[in-house]
């Protein structure tokens, strides 16, 4: 038997060369040109990437990285999460606490604690807030946190062989229990309002151009990072397994694997892809709030791996991209009416694309052969 | 293979957003921008101020427009979802360059969009009633703060005239709005000397519809004594509260509920009959007779029928509908003073301004505090959906966003 | 009740009514401004004994009266008459202004009514007005409830006037009568009552040791009473919220059974059946303005046959096109809820519109300890083991029924044997989607209409067909009474929200011991 390649060589086999052409044009406008544009051009010039482009655009890219983590179990393991808003969503919140901490005296009440635990009447931080005006620790929270959590939830489901429906039911289930559960002011995690009113981030002005560019650029770092490390996991014997669990997992079971802890695997890798991208994700937008763990948000974040084309890791990014960008400019095209056009979309993209975007454009490149 | 239809996708994007519609710099007009959620839960109430909001602004432009110019209107869809009400304000200023902005209900929705006023130097005008405890330069806030609309209520309620409360069931919907007002209350209490064992503070998530065991305790704690209740439910919940209340018999005269957040617009999809008698503290009621009420009224009416709104014949004006109007005139006037609508020019003329409102009395804009003198009305709710007036200040009152009822705010008046 | 006392008392002294006319000066005290003139009208009024006082009265409290130039009419339609001489005002003034009355007032009004309706020769009025005067604990109002004691031959009159008499009797100076008045109070199932006898059991204010004994000793009946009304309110609570998610569920438990189908748009089917309700009671209110109680039979069918209607046609054009790929259905009907959503909002607008109940589902039965059963609530369980009753029969008694049970059970199989699946599925998820409007028509009489009423509901009517698993309705009935009653029964020890959470939970335990749900569908897979 050949020697095994060193783990280099096979990530960089993973992807075919014409992907690694188009993760580096990615990266040069990404990681260069935009933040470039976006902080040493004057404002007034046609060349200027305004904040709006560096925020929206930075808020896209980490749903278009939560897109990809679903995608990877969903179109690689067969498991139709809809409760993966919840890991975005602690994510979020874990570093979210860091950026309360960072505010300082700064807030309205000029105190220690944030404004929400003022006016609570509380005197003291809860015991789960200890730490978090460390940076590091902060970030240990954001990758642990909803690890742990999808692990034991993994454990719980997977090992019942609850499956299909009934299993992305109780993910539903899980997410609104999240969601009702920080709706409460008690909780300690300011309830409706959420946290907002950020001022600093490591020190540095959360609003300045400097910082946002910063955000859009780890950004652009986590989507590229995560679709190669996606790439490689679903080439590598790891990702067949999955792929054979997608299919038919009974068969796989009597072939003797155990399907249990592939699944797990992906399930955690997943939660903390999305856990990290709802850490980029707050500080761009300013605020994060219980809403994101709605159920009806999970499910969109479903709706945009099937419209950019399921399985295919590209496909969930383009399905990210375009429905977000679709939605912007219909609540400001036709404020009045604009579900129905979403509405409309979906359907016909379910019923005329069933490969999503990436289905038609791998159609549309392949030549029809006669029969 | 795939890569490359990503990256380009990644380049459309960025010069979508980029080249995105750019208006057309046309000098004669001025845009004013309109943030109110018309989808998702807020839209029930936020619609009609977006209604009232374009009725004012065509109401201006047929009398000539500001500063000589129309005032051209843009309105969005943050879609009760808070980030994208951040979003849409830094679009409506950057791209769309509105001189003003007329937004935003719930708290979580204007604290999400200071950070872009301040920052922007924009100017928003918020006309809801709302906890306090804030004052913010690039804000303008036409609703009441809780010294005057909670506190008078509950004097009212503690006085022979309101019945006599003597125990206190503070009911509200988990969130800023009750969890600050009930604490302001509680401090007022305490300072009439109401017990902690006379007050009872419940909270109940948003969108809960079942009030059975709530009613139902509700009658337990009336049983020691004349009490009241003090209900700062959102919106949607109060329909199934006041239905369970009226099936449970708890009538108006033995346990009298006031809330804060029910208006005109709220008891149109209720059944009021079982509910006569109970109350609600605003700065204006529709049922208010005078002149400019009446005008005010049969403008909407008739804007109402012109776009053809569902339901034309019963449109209802509210409270923050007429905080809207107030707050659309009080800017044109002080674009007016201040002869431009630069932010800064306009922020420093606002202050001082009157205006005969709807409510039957002149209000002003606070010079240092941004907020209106408002009267107070404490109405009883009629059979036909309206309500009575029961009692009324005076004259407006000047507002205390800073509550003298939460320590540590005595340092803190005006800007 | 202090402001009936002067009242009582008047009461008391009269022998007789007299039958002279009512006081003018007193009338016109009732169109005054202040509301302590118009108290203090009542009173005399009251005093008085006039027998037209009682009609005045209740004129003043439904605000047909008016102010005209000083002089107080009693309005019938567009009639005036005076009210002090009861002469025809004619023409009509049209300058008048009708006289208000507030909270205080309303009061003083209700115990006034109470306290002339106790001496009624009907025993049905004498019933409702000693009920209403229930809590009054005064004892100078003992003179007068004795001799309306004396005077009282209606055996359910007598006990509760018994019981406020007692209520006054626990301050006299007397100890044993004291002592009759706790025994007596053993028998009260009023919650006030506790507070009295509590007060009894302290030393400093009961110097009498027997006294005292009887109190704890009816303090312990009266709360187990209590106690076990509770429950039994807390029980009806949870049966209740268990047959509207049964309502909610039934037809999301049929189309998943047979279709493997999770239609994300099934709240916006409760919401058409509501809508439909509204429209059906719209729309007799103005045609048949004689008929609007019986609204809700009419509401029934066009519910059903709504909902339906838009179930087909969901159906033939979207989810026949993606038969056996039940992920991109659920993606597809995400759409179909927005866009149904959206048209509820354009066509009805963004508000929440009102659905009156009819007078026979208003109010509620009153039970003891001041629990009230509410009707419309005890109308929508009957009505949900109707439908229950109905699906029933039509799934294991016709022909559909069969054919949708084979479906369900085998889909393979069965269309080997000649069942069309094609039409099946059609039907089953038609029939589903109706049941779904009967249960929006059931929720429009106690929750709100609006555009986004339905998306309250998908959560919790997946968690019922999950729970209860697509084998049997029985499934379906047991998961939502389950739901219900857990539910309630947790709200009560531990908040909404937490009750909510711990219900979660429970039901992803339940689903980890048996992920078929309870009823599973017999048979053994591969996939266990």
């Amino acid at each position: 038997m050949a020697p095994r390649k060193s783990l280099a060589v096979r990530v960089l086999e993973s992807t075919p060369r014409a992907g690694w052409l188009a993760l580096g044009a990615f990266s040069l406008l990404f990681l260069g040109v935009l933040p470039a544009l976006h902080l040493f051009t004057p404002a007034a010039s046609r060349l200027h990437v305004s904040d709006l482009v560096i925020t929206v655009g930075g808020k896209i890219m980490c749903y278009a990285v939560v897109a990809v983590a679903l995608d990877l179990v969903w179109g690689y393991a067969g498991i139709l999460s809809l409760g993966h808003g919840l890991f975005f969503a602690l994510g979020g919140y874990a570093f979210g606490m860091y950026l309360m901490r960072s505010i300082g005296h700064e807030g309205v009440y000029q105190s220690d604690l944030p404004d929400f635990m003022v006016f609570l009447d509380w005197k003291k931080y809860p015991w789960f807030w200890t730490g978090t005006d460390h940076f590091l620790w902060a970030l240990a929270l954001v990758l642990v946190v909803p690890a742990l959590l999808a692990f034991v939830f993994g454990l719980f489901a997977f090992s019942s062989r609850v499956r299909g429906v009934y299993l992305s039911i109780i993910t539903q289930a899980l997410t609104y229990a999240g969601m009702l559960f920080f709706f409460r002011n008690e909780t300690g995690f300011g309830g409706n309002n959420g946290f907002t009113d950020f001022k600093r981030v490591l020190g540095f002005p959360i609003t300045a151009p400097s910082t946002r560019a910063v955000l859009f650029m780890l950004s652009a770092a986590l989507l590229g990072g995560t679709l190669v490390l996606g790439r490689y996991l679903v080439t590598s014997r790891v990702g067949r397994v999955l792929a054979a669990i997608r299919d038919e997992e009974p068969r796989v079971r009597f072939l003797g694997y155990d399907p249990l802890w592939y699944k797990l695997f992906v399930w955690t890798l997943s939660a903390t892809l999305c856990a990290a991208a709802g850490a980029l994700y707050v500080p761009q937008v300013g605020i994060i709030n219980p809403s994101e763990m709605s159920p009806a948000n999970s499910i969109e974040i479903a709706i945009w791996v099937a419209f950019g084309g399921r399985g295919t890791l590209v496909g969930p990014v383009l399905g990210a991209s375009l429905v977000n960008l679709a939605k912007s400019w219909f609540t400001v095209a036709f404020p009045e009416v604009w579900p129905f056009f979403l509405g409309l979309l979906f359907i016909l993209i379910t019923l005329l694309l069933p490969r999503g975007v990436v289905g038609l454009a791998t159609r549309l490149r392949r030549p029809r052969r006669p029969a | 293979m795939r890569r490359p239809i990503q990256a380009s996708i990644g380049a459309l994007l960025a010069t979508a957003l980029h080249l995105a519609p750019a208006p057309a710099r046309a000098e004669e007009t001025i845009k004013v921008g309109v943030l109110h959620s018309l989808s998702g839960t807020m839209a029930i109430s936020e619609t009609a101020l977006k209604d009232v909001a374009l009725m004012t602004f065509e109401e201006i432009n047929a009398s000539g427009g500001v500063l000589g110019k129309k005032l051209e209107p843009v309105v969005v869809d943050p879609a009760s979802n808070w980030p994208l009400f951040a979003e849409k304000a830094r679009q409506l200023i950057t791209q769309d360059k509105v001189a003003v902005v007329f937004g935003c209900w719930t708290s979580v929705s204007r604290k999400s969009v200071l950070p872009v006023f301040k920052e922007l130097n924009g100017v928003l005008f918020y006309p809801v009633q709302y906890e306090g405890e804030e004052l913010e330069r690039n804000v303008f806030y036409t609703g009441a703060a809780p010294n005057q609309q909670a506190i008078p209520a509950v004097e009212y309620l503690m006085s022979k005239e309101g019945g006599g409360a003597k125990r206190f069931f503070l009911l509200g919907t988990d969130y800023v709005y009750p969890r600050t007002t009930n604490k302001i209350l509680r401090a007022f209490l305490k300072s009439k000397n109401v017990a902690d064992a006379d007050i009872e503070e419940v909270y109940t998530p948003f969108g809960h519809s079942d009030y059975q065991t709530i009613v139902a305790n509700i009658k337990k704690f009336a049983a020691g004594g004349k009490t009241a209740v003090i209900s700062t439910i959102n919106g949607d919940s109060n329909v199934p509260f006041y239905k369970e209340l009226g099936n449970a018999g708890l009538k108006a005269t033995s346990v009298p509920v006031v809330a804060f957040s029910v208006g005109e617009e709220e008891l149109r999809g209720i059944d009021t009959k079982p509910l006569v008698g109970h109350l609600a503290a605003w700065n204006y009621f529709m049922s208010l007779k005078n002149k400019d009420n009446e005008s005010f009224i049969a403008k909407y009416r008739a804007y109402a029928k012109k776009k053809g709104l569902p339901n034309a014949a019963k449109v209802v004006t509210n409270d923050p509908m007429e905080a809207t109007y107030v707050g659309i005139h009080m800017w044109k006037q002080a674009v007016e003073k201040a002869g431009s609508t630069d932010p800064d020019k306009v922020i420093a003329a606002v202050g001082g301004q009157t205006f005969h409102a709807p409510s039957g009395f002149v209000l002003t804009m606070d010079a240092t505090n941004h907020h209106l003198h408002k009267p107070v009305y404490i109405g009883e709710v009629r059979s036909d959906g309206q309500f009575s007036v029961v009692w009324k200040t005076k004259a407006p009152v000047r507002a205390q966003p800073w509550s003298p009822f939460i320590p540590g705010n005595e340092t803190k008046q005006g800007l | 009740m202090r402001s009936l006392r002067p009242l009582l008392l008047a009461l008391a002294l009269l022998p007789s009514p007299r039958a002279s006319g009512l006081d003018a000066a007193a009338v016109e005290g009732l169109g005054a401004e202040d509301s302590e003139e118009k108290i203090a009208a009542i009173r005399a009024l009251v005093r008085e004994g006039d027998p037209a006082t009682l009609g005045l009265l209740k004129a003043l409290s439904e605000e047909a009266l008016a102010v005209s130039g000083g002089r107080v009419l009693r309005l019938d339609g567009e009639r005036a008459f005076d009210a002090a001489t009861g002469a025809e005002v004619v023409p009509a003034p049209p300058d008048r202004e009708t006289v208000t009355v507030n909270n205080r007032v309303r009061r003083e009004l209700e115990g006034a009514m109470a306290a002339l309706r106790l001496l009624d020769p009907d025993p049905g009025v004498r019933l409702t007005a000693a009920r209403e005067l229930g809590d009054a604990d005064d004892p100078e109002l003992a003179p007068l409830l004795e001799r309306a004691l004396a005077r009282e031959t209606q055996a359910d009159v007598r006990s509760i006037l018994s019981l406020i008499a007692a209520r006054s009797n626990l301050h006299s100076p007397d100890p044993s009568v004291r002592r009759g008045a706790v025994r007596a109070l053993a028998s009260s199932s009023d919650r006030a009552v506790v507070g009295l006898l509590q007060g009894s059991l302290d030393a400093a204010a009961e110097p009498d040791g027997g006294v005292r004994e009887e109190a704890r000793a009816s303090l312990r009946l009266v709360e187990s009473r209590l106690a076990a009304a509770d429950v039994a309110g807390r029980l009806f609570s949870g049966i209740s919220l268990g047959s509207i998610l049964l309502l909610a569920a039934l037809g999301l438990a049929i189309t998943y059974g047979v279709m493997g189908v999770i239609n994300m748009a099934h709240g916006e089917l409760l919401m058409v059946g509501a809508y439909s309700a509204y429209v059906v009671q719209e729309a007799f209110a103005r045609f048949f303005p004689h008929a609007t109680e019986w609204y809700p039979v009419a509401a029934i069918p066009v519910g059903f046959g709504a909902a339906f209607a838009v179930g087909i046609a969901m159906e033939r054009t979207v989810i026949r096109l993606l038969y056996g790929r039940p992920l991109e259905t659920l993606l597809a009907t995400w759409g179909l809820s927005l866009v149904l959503i959206q048209c509820a909002r354009t066509f009805f607008g963004p508000n929440n519109v009102q659905v009156p109940n009819p007078s026979w589902m208003s109010g509620g039965i009153a039970l003891a300890a001041g629990i009230v059963l509410p009707s419309n609530r005890i109308v929508i369980i009957a009505f949900s083991l109707g439908v229950l009753a109905v699906v029933w029969i039509l799934l294991n008694r016709t022909r559909l029924g069969l054919f949708v049970r084979a479906v369900t059970q085998n889909r393979a199989m069965a269309g080997c044997v000649g069942v069309p699946t094609g039409r099946v599925d059609a039907m089953a998820f038609g029939l589903g989607a109706g049941i779904a409007g009967l249960g929006g028509v059931a929720l429009s009489q106690i929750a709100n209409v609006g555009p986004e009423m339905g998306q309250g509901y998908i959560v919790d009517s997946f968690l019922v067909v999950v729970l209860g698993g697509v084998g049997q309705l029985a499934g379906a009935v047991w998961a939502a009474l389950a739901l219900g009653v857990a539910s309630k029964f947790l709200e009560a020890s531990a908040g909404a929200v937490i009750a909510k959470i711990l219900l979660l939970g429970i039901v992803v335990v339940v689903i980890r011991k048996r992920p078929q749900g309870l009823f599973a569908p017999k048979g053994r897979t591969a996939e266990g």
